[in-house]
């Protein structure tokens, strides 16, 4: 099968897939979880519970709170101790339904039970509504409501669904485990996507560092049947799982600066978000779960796990059954070492999107001292979107917010490809981060002052 | 929980420095330093330790007492400079013009610009041009290789020196070539007067494919270079090989492959772009040859490199990587 990946940039970081043997175990319940109301991106959804309330597994506990949002459930059954804010992995402030765990009682209407319903309904808008309704938000990392990206605008037609199964992240192995130990939810969730979608052709991309997974899902594929759905396998590259370079690889097109991947006729979604669709559609079964993995460079083997783990769970929670923070860790970081976010507060819980408890070593992880510059050029050749991250960070340093759009920083996906690359140690991405977000507010400010003027005329 | 680390993303780093990729150039210049010991004799390691030390104690003291800022102090840098200063310079250079080579390439070139990743033209060829400008005697008296063995050593012109003269009195290349028996075979593996980088094509070519493999440098400069000296050279060479001398000559005689290898492809003071490096190379090649064919002195590469050094910010300006998703 030729392999192929990405067009521009990207790194070759080692991949460090220690817990690749770890079968996937269920967690133990807590006494308490605590559930984010924050899980997604878009606007925080709404309680619909108040202190006191009973509630089952796979109960509503929150509404979206916005066209770009999405419902939440209970992950537990119990009593509400408490809606209040508390403190996210960052030390933010965000609201969270404090749950009392009572035995483990789920909703009316979840099919609970292990048969595959590969039969997949007819009615679009009966899928749709499932998906909405239960909650389910794309789980490569963005927490996009899926509902919303499963309907395009009028006008825009999709001709591939591309399933991502890269895990271009290095350590992390849930999506790996996930197509070894449930290829065909896998594939059962892609048809019901494709269906959606006007049964546009489906590829599901996967790295060559994977070849028992590409054996597993082309199993699935070849034994289920449905037609137009292909595996694809990736050359080893980061960032292959960003959405707008697994389309370059996958469909050879660029996606517009600004623009979104159904422009170019592409939906992309992650294979566990499939499993999620899968069992919103066939089993009426809230996103209140989600595989993560326990891993670093300080920890053993033995001790590295890959967890199922229900929504609310204190990190420190996790960390604690997994045998305690290790010795040696330095850093620890929710999802990979290249794109995760640094614990900044163990008590803090898991949602959605949580994909992995990741140890790091001071060794690996210490930042160097910024030096001069050498103009070598390495960050330029780094990165997928083929910026100029050298140019960003002088540029960033004064100040010019005209050169730094007319030099597209706005195009920045935050990979660290550059950053992971500079013989200097330069806190590039840093830099760029934070101009960024000053020049997506200019160009926010623009449109919105352009489309006033247009209303005034 | 405070004993944690907390900052942004990424949270791993590449097992890549600017020390381990100096350290990669020096390793790479190490076969043609022992090329050039070994057909120079000592004098040649004189040069090269006069050079060096000179390059990182001035770039120590300049960044300590006159910058005060120890941090602009980098010692694998500095000594790449002195090494490539020394390999410019022929092995009867006495040690106090080398020591003043040194001043001009680490006090002018570099370090009043700022510093490591802060100059304009290539710190070790400034170094070299000054000195050519200002000790002609004995920038252009070379030894003809006697060794360490202590053969006796006979000073003369490095070829394209005594073609100039020749071609001057009136001869045509062919009959200074025969005359002096040069042929392409000492041309590549050593046996012509010349500087200390200048003796042994294969074994630059040895240190180039080193850093190439290592990922060090692109090839897009030093290639563009050669394909533009070939592609001219051999034009005016197919119009009149009386007057001209042949494309394998220009390539393998000279500063050509030390200054396409090792000092054209100095991160500071080439173009950041693969597009730029091709215009880069193009330039340097075109130049280097109008000076040889054309001017007074018989050796253009230093020149070009310096003049399209000034043209890089300009290259820079209009020279970009392609982007994703836009035209």
């Amino acid at each position: 099968m030729a392999k192929t990946t990405f067009r521009i940039g990207g790194v070759h970081p080692d991949d460090a897939k220690v817990s690749r043997g770890c079968a996937i175990e269920v967690l133990p319940l807590p006494q308490t979880v605590y559930v984010s109301m924050a899980q997604h991106l878009g606007a925080p959804a709404k309680p619909v519970v108040a202190v006191g309330d009973s509630v089952k597994a796979g109960q509503l506990i929150a509404e979206a709170g916005g066209f770009i949002s999405a419902n939440v459930h209970s992950p537990v059954s119990g009593k509400v101790k408490s809606v209040a804010p508390r403190k996210d992995i960052a030390g933010n402030n965000v609201m969270h339904v404090e749950i009392t765990v009572e035995g483990d009682e789920w909703a009316e209407g979840i099919d609970l039970s292990d048969t595959l319903v590969k039969e997949i309904p007819e009615d679009r808008a009966f899928i749709l509504d499932r998906i909405k309704a239960n909650g389910v938000v794309g789980l490569g990392g963005a927490t996009f409501p899926t509902h919303v990206k499963l309907n395009p605008a009028p006008g825009s037609v999709a001709e591939c669904l591309i399933i991502n199964g890269a895990e271009c992240e290095p350590y992390l192995t849930s999506d790996f485990r996930i197509m070894l130990e449930r290829p065909e939810e896998i594939v059962v969730g892609a048809a019901i996507m494709q269906k959606v979608l006007g049964g546009c052709r489906c590829v599901i991309g996967i790295e060559e560092n994977k070849p028992e997974a590409i054996e597993s899902m082309s199993k699935a594929v070849a034994g289920l049947g449905y037609k137009g759905i292909e595996v694809l396998v990736l050359k080893k590259k980061y960032p292959q799982g960003g959405e707008k370079q697994l389309i370059d690889a996958v469909m050879r097109r660029q996606v517009k600066s600004g623009g979104l991947p159904i422009s170019v006729g592409a939906v992309v979604q992650n294979v566990a978000t499939s499993i999620a669709v899968y069992e919103a559609v066939q089993k009426n079964k809230p996103l209140v779960t989600n595989v993560l993995t326990v891993t670093g460079d300080c920890l053993p083997v033995e001790k590295q796990h890959n967890y199922l783990f229900r929504i609310g769970m204190p990190l420190s929670y996790i960390a604690a059954y997994a045998g305690g923070v290790p010795e040696g860790a330095a850093k620890i970081i929710s999802g990979g070492p290249m794109m995760g976010r640094a614990v900044a507060n163990m008590d803090a819980c898991t949602v959605k999107g949580s994909s992995s408890l990741l140890y790091l070593s001071e060794g690996s992880t210490k930042r160097n001292a910024p030096a001069n510059c050498i103009r070598c050029g390495r960050c330029a050749d780094a990165c997928p979107m083929g910026l100029e991250p050298f140019l960003l960070y002088k540029l960033a340093r004064v100040g010019d917010m005209e050169q730094l759009e007319a030099n597209a920083v706005q195009d920045c996906i935050s990979c660290g490809c550059c950053q992971y690359s500079c013989p200097a140690f330069l806190p590039l991405l840093d830099q760029i981060n934070i101009v960024k977000g000053q020049v997506l507010g200019i160009l926010k400010a623009r449109a919105a002052a352009a489309k006033a003027a247009a209303a005034k005329q | 929980m405070d004993k944690y680390l907390v900052s942004p993303n990424p949270h791993v780093h590449a097992d890549v420095s600017s020390d381990s990729l100096m350290r990669d150039v020096i390793i790479a210049l190490l076969p043609a330093i022992v090329v050039s010991v070994v057909f120079y004799g000592w004098s040649a390691l004189l040069v090269l330790a006069v050079s060096a030390l000179s390059c990182v104690l001035l770039e120590y003291a300049i960044a300590r007492w006159m910058m005060k800022d120890l941090r602009l102090f980098s010692g694998s840098s500095a000594l790449v400079t002195g090494l490539l200063l020394a390999m410019n310079l022929p092995s009867t250079t006495p040690w106090w013009v080398v020591f003043i080579g040194a001043v001009v390439a680490i006090g002018v070139a570099k370090m009043s610009f700022g510093g490591l990743g802060q100059n304009v033209f290539n710190p070790a060829i400034t170094g070299r041009v000054f000195l050519l400008v200002s000790f002609p005697t004995y920038m252009t008296h070379w030894e003809i290789p006697g060794g360490v063995w202590g053969a006796d050593a006979v000073t003369g012109a490095t070829p394209l020196g005594a073609i100039k003269e020749g071609l001057m009195q009136g001869g045509t290349v062919q009959g200074i070539m025969s005359e002096h028996g040069y042929s392409y075979g000492q041309m590549l593996f050593a046996n012509l007067g010349g500087s200390a980088g200048e003796i042994s094509a294969i074994a630059l070519l040895i240190g180039f494919v080193y850093l190439l493999v290592r990922r060090v440098i692109k090839p897009h400069i030093t290639l563009s270079i050669w394909a533009t000296v070939f592609v001219f050279a051999g034009i005016m060479w197919l119009i009149n090989p009386a007057r001209f001398t042949d494309p394998v000559f220009n390539l393998l005689t000279g500063g050509m492959i030390l200054g396409s290898c090792f000092m054209a492809t100095d991160y500071v003071t080439s173009p950041m772009s693969d597009k730029g490096g091709i215009i880069f190379g193009i330039g340097i090649g075109l130049i280097a040859m109008l000076i040889r064919y054309f001017g007074a002195y018989p050796e253009g590469v230093s020149f070009a490199i310096l003049i399209m050094n000034a043209a890089v910010p300009l290259i820079n300006r209009f020279c970009h990587q392609k982007k994703y998703g836009r035209a």
